[in-house]
């Protein structure tokens, strides 16, 4: 219960609001208020917000919607089933098991609703497959970022809406999890390639997969050579320096930054190892241990994208994802090449056939002028 | 007509699931209330009454603070709202709290005018969050919203019903913010007056379809103590900074020689109540409140006023650039007729001012043909006299010759007479 803490008042005049009345504006110097005499009725209560607002965000559930990439192989369904303890992937599901592979990329994706101690969460797992695994394999991210961007267009149309939903559904790609088959040279061609492509529209978290085949001294020094790589190519994957709120989180980015990408193992059976069951990969020389973090760093991809940072993450893709997405958009309606119009009002063409090489709508020279004309002869 | 709301739990295409172990994503609701503590939270209050109920020493008592303010006149002759922002600090919570006043409410002698500074300053608020919203490049998240949460509206303690003034003002307001009725200065009105005075005024309220603001019941835990607070609207509430020693413990209340009046004291006042609900249990839902309903019906009117619509008759969706361009459209259509318009009248003035031109231009040749004859005439009878006189000079010349011619001979004739 509320321990009543005192109340310290730190109370200082903050902006002045504008008044647009014709009342005088009334300048304080901010200071510090003699606090109330002692006893119990100093508490406001005002740090029940915090309760109310916990209480209504499990009322309303969580959504989370994570995209997997990669060639096919690499592991990508049991990873997800073991990062979510249950068969959340699309081949757990279907009916027919398919083996083939397909002949242009896919994009499935599959919802679940889980629940864990009272929260209620709809994961999105939204699988790729066919990626990577042409003989051709140019231009394979571009259904894949056209995917991400339809989603964003999809939010926009239902926020610009007259009549919207009370909570728009959230479709949006959070986190794309990217699959380095484990080679132990270096980046390929196609990685770079759809890392710098996709860097800018999605939270990319690059993993090693089928870590098990690769020494630790090997583990490390790919490691070191793909964040060199990414580096090189400008490539920014999650966390981004550039989102780093204040020193605190720049601390624990880092830290996060010098690990990544994760080398990750991933199972959904159990064995016996020293009497307790755990999830892992029995072989001849061994078991590995998924969840031990000598073995391999699944631990730390489940904790980054589940324990801590799940709610940044989906901040990222919202305040700043879908806001580049959004601007542009806008932009590409209005015509104007660069940045903000004079006025800057929201004027948006439903083009369902979005697609990074539309071309942009033709010029109207005349046009943004004339709409704000428009708005205030309405208004 | 809300917002509609969606379940995003119905979809058929989702499955549930059970988990076979712990996960880990049940500290989400964790990360987001972290997330919104280093983000801080902002509350705006109005407070609508007239001048001297109460309404500044009743925010000083529910925050704890002395925000400074002089007293008001009452001599203003208009409304004035008087916002003003503090921060305020709890444990770790960051609150921005914006309290706006309504400085001369219900002083004037006319008091028709009297609601709309208030109904203004709500729907500007509402614009200025809708102009940031529809912005290209916008930051919502670092916008400081100023948009009303909560109106505590003061009624005066009378004892018998609710002014016309307070009826008018709050149905004025009701669709815009929420409302929440008190009754100030509550150690006036005795026990039973103030049952009597209560059930009058709900009663009213309701007859009048004035919509105020009900304690939300859908959340199990605080259905009950919502419900029951439901009931005891309006609060009855007093104010009070100053601490009086009661028995061994000094409290807030309020000094008269008859007796003390506790502010915390549930039996004096509504004050606890009033606390309680206003901050400790609804503030979050007060805000969402706001932005769901109060909110998305302005920017829907605001919308659709601009000429926006999600429809058309055939059921296919507008877009806002459809639209736009059709205005845009129609515009440019009302401008180039104007355009023609003007250009003829331009034109024709112009032949006018010519044909008026060539008029007077005709005349004064005219004219001036005139006077070349007139002079000619003139100069014809002059030549005309000037001849008749050389005429006669010379008729005159010729017979002064004869007679000259003549006067020689006649002096012998003369002469020859006077021989005689």
């Amino acid at each position: 219960m509320h321990s009543e803490p005192k109340m310290e008042l730190v109370w200082s005049e903050v902006n002045p609001s504008q008044s647009n009345m014709s009342a005088p504006q009334h300048q304080h110097p901010p200071g510090k208020v003699a606090p109330p005499g002692a006893g119990d009725f100093s508490y406001v209560g005002i740090d029940a917000i915090l309760e109310q607002m916990r209480r209504k965000a499990m009322k309303r559930g969580f959504e989370l919607n994570i995209m997997v990439v990669g060639q096919s192989g690499l592991g990508k369904s049991t990873l997800m089933n073991t990062l979510f303890k249950s068969n959340v992937s699309r081949k757990s599901v279907s009916s027919t098991p398919e083996e083939r592979i397909p002949k242009t990329i896919e994009i499935k994706s599959i919802s679940h609703d889980i629940e864990e101690k009272g929260v209620r969460m709809k994961l999105t797992v939204i699988d790729t497959p066919g990626f990577g695994d042409q003989i051709n394999n140019e231009n394979c991210w571009q259904p894949i970022m056209k995917f991400i961007n339809d989603q964003y267009e999809q939010y926009l149309q239902e926020e610009i809406n007259i009549d919207r939903k009370k909570r728009i559904p959230d479709s949006r790609v959070h986190c794309c999890i990217y699959f380095i088959p484990p080679t132990g040279h270096c980046l390929r061609p196609l990685d770079v390639e759809f890392m710098r492509h996709l860097s800018n529209v999605v939270n990319i978290v690059p993993v090693i997969a089928k870590a098990d085949t690769l020494t630790l001294e090997e583990r490390d020094s790919f490691k070191q050579t793909i964040r060199e790589e990414l580096r090189a190519n400008g490539i920014d994957v999650y966390p981004q320096k550039e989102f780093d709120e204040d020193a605190d989180d720049r601390m624990i980015n880092e830290k996060i930054r010098e690990m990544i990408p994760f080398a990750v193992v991933g199972s959904d059976q159990e064995y016996q190892v020293n009497g307790k069951r755990l999830l892992g990969r029995k072989t001849k020389w061994g078991t590995i241990e998924v969840e031990n973090i000598a073995h391999c760093e699944f631990a730390y991809l489940r904790d980054l994208l589940i324990r801590t940072h799940m709610q940044n993450i989906k901040d990222i893709t919202s305040s700043i994802h879908y806001e580049v997405y959004r601007v542009r958009r806008l932009n590409e309606s209005n015509g104007q090449p660069n940045g903000q119009p004079p006025n800057g009002q929201a004027n948006l063409q439903a083009n369902p056939q979005d697609n990074p090489q539309a071309n942009p709508q033709p010029q109207q020279a005349n046009g943004l002028a004339a709409q704000h004309q428009v708005l205030t002869h309405e208004m | 007509m809300a917002a509609t709301d969606v379940d995003i739990f119905s979809n058929e295409e989702k499955r549930n699931l059970s988990l076979g172990g712990h996960v880990g994503f049940d500290s989400l609701p964790d990360q987001l209330v972290s997330k919104s503590v280093t983000q801080g939270f902002c509350f705006n209050i109005l407070c609508v009454g007239e001048t001297g109920i109460g309404k500044s020493t009743l925010m000083n008592t529910l925050f704890n603070t002395m925000f400074e303010n002089e007293e008001a006149s009452h001599y203003l002759n208009g409304v004035c709202m008087r916002p003003r922002t503090y921060d305020l600090q709890e444990s770790n919570v960051h609150l921005k709290l914006t309290i706006v006043d309504t400085v001369g409410f219900g002083d004037q002698i006319n008091k028709e005018e009297s609601y709309k500074p208030i109904v203004d300053y709500i729907d500007t608020q509402f614009e200025n969050y809708l102009q940031e919203e529809l912005k290209i490049k916008r930051s919502l998240f670092n916008y400081h919203d100023g948009r009303i949460h909560i109106c505590l509206y003061f009624i005066a303690p009378t004892g018998h019903s609710l002014k016309s003034l307070d009826l008018v003002t709050m149905k004025k307001l009701d669709s815009k913010v929420n409302i929440i009725p008190i009754i100030a200065k509550a150690d006036t009105i005795s026990k039973s007056e103030l049952h009597k005075f209560k059930i009058k005024i709900m009663s009213e309220l309701v007859s009048n379809g004035v919509q105020i603001y009900q304690f939300p019941t859908d959340d199990d835990a605080v259905t009950e103590i919502n419900s029951s607070m439901n009931a005891h609207l309006p609060f009855a509430v007093v104010g009070s900074i100053e601490e009086v020693k009661v028995g061994n413990k000094t409290v807030r209340a309020r000094q008269y020689p008859w007796g003390v009046v506790q502010v915390e004291n549930e039996s004096h006042c509504d004050f606890v109540k009033l606390r309680e609900m206003l901050i400790r249990v609804n503030m979050e839902d007060l805000r969402e409140q706001t932005h769901s309903r109060h909110y998305e019906l302005y920017r829907r009117c605001k919308l659709e006023e601009m000429g926006f619509k999600d429809t058309d008759p055939d059921c296919q969706p507008f877009s806002l650039q459809e639209t736009y361009e059709a205005k845009r459209k129609e515009f440019m259509g009302d401008l180039q007729r104007k355009e023609e318009e003007m250009r003829q009248m331009f034109v024709n003035k112009v032949k006018e001012t010519e044909a008026e031109l060539k008029e007077k231009e005709r005349e004064l040749h005219n004219k001036f043909e005139q006077l070349k004859q007139m002079h000619q005439e003139e100069k014809r009878k002059v030549e005309e006299k000037r001849r008749d006189l050389e005429e006669e000079m010379n008729a005159f010349n010729r017979r002064k010759v004869a007679v000259e011619t003549l006067s020689l001979a006649q002096p012998v004739k003369k002469d020859k007479d006077k021989k005689n």
